[in-house]
């Protein structure tokens, strides 16, 4: 296992695209925290970029990256490995690369720049998401055969995810709003990564009440240390639940 | 060796292997021949453990592959389409490959030094040719001297010499009692290193025989009029036009 984690990344390090995308995530962190001198502020500029790109990079990658592995996990499963570990070996590799890069574009710049405890918690949800969203890529890869459905379905998650779900949220609570929503409210966001990331970080900052509905319920219902770590368990389970359903397809999958 | 006992395998509705029954021993060349879709590959990798039968099952020394992998150490495969990852190099991939098969500490370089590796070991897998990728892949399946070799497509792309010192290569394991299978087009690759002919059509077995049975039998000496032979005695004449294609 640890071989094969080890040349992904030998691989990945060199590969343009994470190159890339490390750059462009330290150009955009360093723009931003150049533009005010308020460090709560910059934060949440550079989570939002962080909600927005970060997952879908992290999923369309990933997506990419193991539709044109096949021919090489075929030649890999030819050999002696279980077929669990060669999968979640790849996807090990994939996820501290990305990690990686992340860390590099955001964490190195925001750290010498900026250094509190919300910074962590940015860094913290920044590198769950890329766990969750690779995860995810993982899901689809096994699920899908051909690699144009594939991406596709990688592309409606990410948007599902980063989009749709906060505007089917607010339908809810719009024709709802004769009830008390609040806590079916807070079921439904532990649904959603993106807004699990997004709330982590709020629960940190005093800004929680201007980041819309769920940071100001969040903050209301639960106190910021039970509201985290209720947070990171949810995501936690994002990351876990969907390696786990990749394991068990992967084993019966036709390769 | 291997046995294969009542094998289908349906992807959907399209019956890719129809109850196929085949056994296989040492000191054998197995070529496993017929039209593209007949389930060559599907029947390869099902003993790879790649694909996953629906029906049968087959046997490795006597022991059910199903659910097993540690057999694999046993064969060594060369897939069609060897792709690789693109910003390794070819001393990656073997030092890789290498370091997953601890189990195995006498590799067998021989092709690695035929085929001069070592000179071109530091290029990137992105910027090699067909050919050279398809070299890279022969030397994978032979580095762990397996006592079975599963070989797909093995000449395709490769240049006449390396084509040669492959097929030598080929016919040394095999008097090493090694049990070898190999598909191709290409029949007149296969002329003097084949012992046996598998043919496939649209999942069915329609003969395994000894090429020398075959020879008796139509009277014919290459590979590609045997098969020709053979096909116009029991089947229309399209599968005729068609073998005669390749």
């Amino acid at each position: 296992m640890k071989t094969i984690i080890k040349y992904v990344l030998f691989d990945l390090l060199k590969n343009k695209t994470i190159i890339v995308y490390a750059l462009i995530l330290a150009a955009i962190t360093i723009s931003v925290s150049g533009m005010g001198d308020n460090a709560s502020k910059g934060l949440l500029s550079l989570l939002n970029i962080t909600l927005l790109f970060v997952p879908i990079i992290s999923i369309l990658f990933s997506t990419i990256y193991f539709f044109n592995s096949v021919e090489f996990t075929e030649l890999l499963l030819a050999q002696p490995i279980r077929r669990k570990t060669m999968l979640l070996a790849e996807y090990a590799g994939i996820a501290v690369a990305l990690s990686i890069a992340y860390l590099a574009g955001v964490g190195i710049p925001v750290c010498i720049l900026y250094y509190t405890a919300a910074t962590l918690t940015l860094l913290v949800s920044g590198l769950f998401l890329t766990l969750i969203f690779s995860a995810l890529a993982l899901l689809i890869f096994v699920l899908f055969k051909d690699k144009t459905k594939g991406i596709g379905a990688a592309i409606i998650t990410a948007l599902f995810f980063t989009l749709l779900f906060d505007g089917l949220l607010l339908s809810f609570i719009y024709s709802f709003s004769d009830y008390p929503v609040d806590k079916p409210l807070l079921g439904l966001i532990s649904l959603n990564p993106v807004d699990l990331a997004r709330v982590l970080v709020l629960l940190q900052l005093d800004v929680a009440v201007m980041m819309g509905y769920s940071g100001a319920l969040f903050k209301k219902f639960m106190g910021s240390a039970t509201g985290s770590i209720y947070t990171v368990i949810c995501m936690l389970c994002w990351t876990v639940i969907p390696l786990i359903i990749a394991a068990r397809v992967f084993k019966k999958k036709d390769i | 060796m291997i046995e294969i006992t009542q094998l289908t395998k349906t992807f959907r509705k399209f019956k890719a292997l129809d109850n196929i029954s085949l056994h296989f021993e040492r000191g054998q060349t197995i070529s496993l021949l017929g039209p593209n879709g007949s389930g060559k590959t599907t029947l390869i990798k099902s003993i790879l453990g790649l694909v996953i039968p629906g029906k049968g099952t087959i046997k490795i020394n006597g022991a059910a592959i199903k659910d097993q992998w540690d057999y694999r150490s046993q064969i060594g495969y060369m897939p069609q389409i060897g792709r690789y990852p693109e910003n390794m190099t070819i001393g990656q991939v073997i030092k890789m490959l290498k370091e997953i098969r601890k189990d195995c500490k006498r590799y067998d370089e021989e092709l690695i030094e035929g085929f001069d590796i070592p000179a071109v070991q530091h290029k990137t897998m992105r910027s090699l040719s067909g050919g050279t990728r398809q070299k890279v892949s022969a030397c994978l399946a032979f580095l762990f001297s397996p006592e079975i070799f599963i070989l797909d497509e093995p000449t395709a792309g490769l240049d006449p010499v390396a084509s040669e010192l492959l097929k030598d290569k080929i016919i040394k394991e095999r008097a090493n009692g090694k049990l070898i299978l190999i598909t191709s087009h290409v029949l007149s690759d296969l002329d003097d290193i084949t012992s046996h002919i598998v043919y496939l059509q649209e999942g069915k077995l329609l003969l395994y025989k000894t090429v020398e049975e075959l020879k008796k039998v139509t009277g014919q000496e290459k590979l590609n009029k045997i098969i020709a032979a053979i096909m116009q005695k029991n089947h229309p004449k399209e599968y005729l036009h068609h073998e005669n294609n390749y």
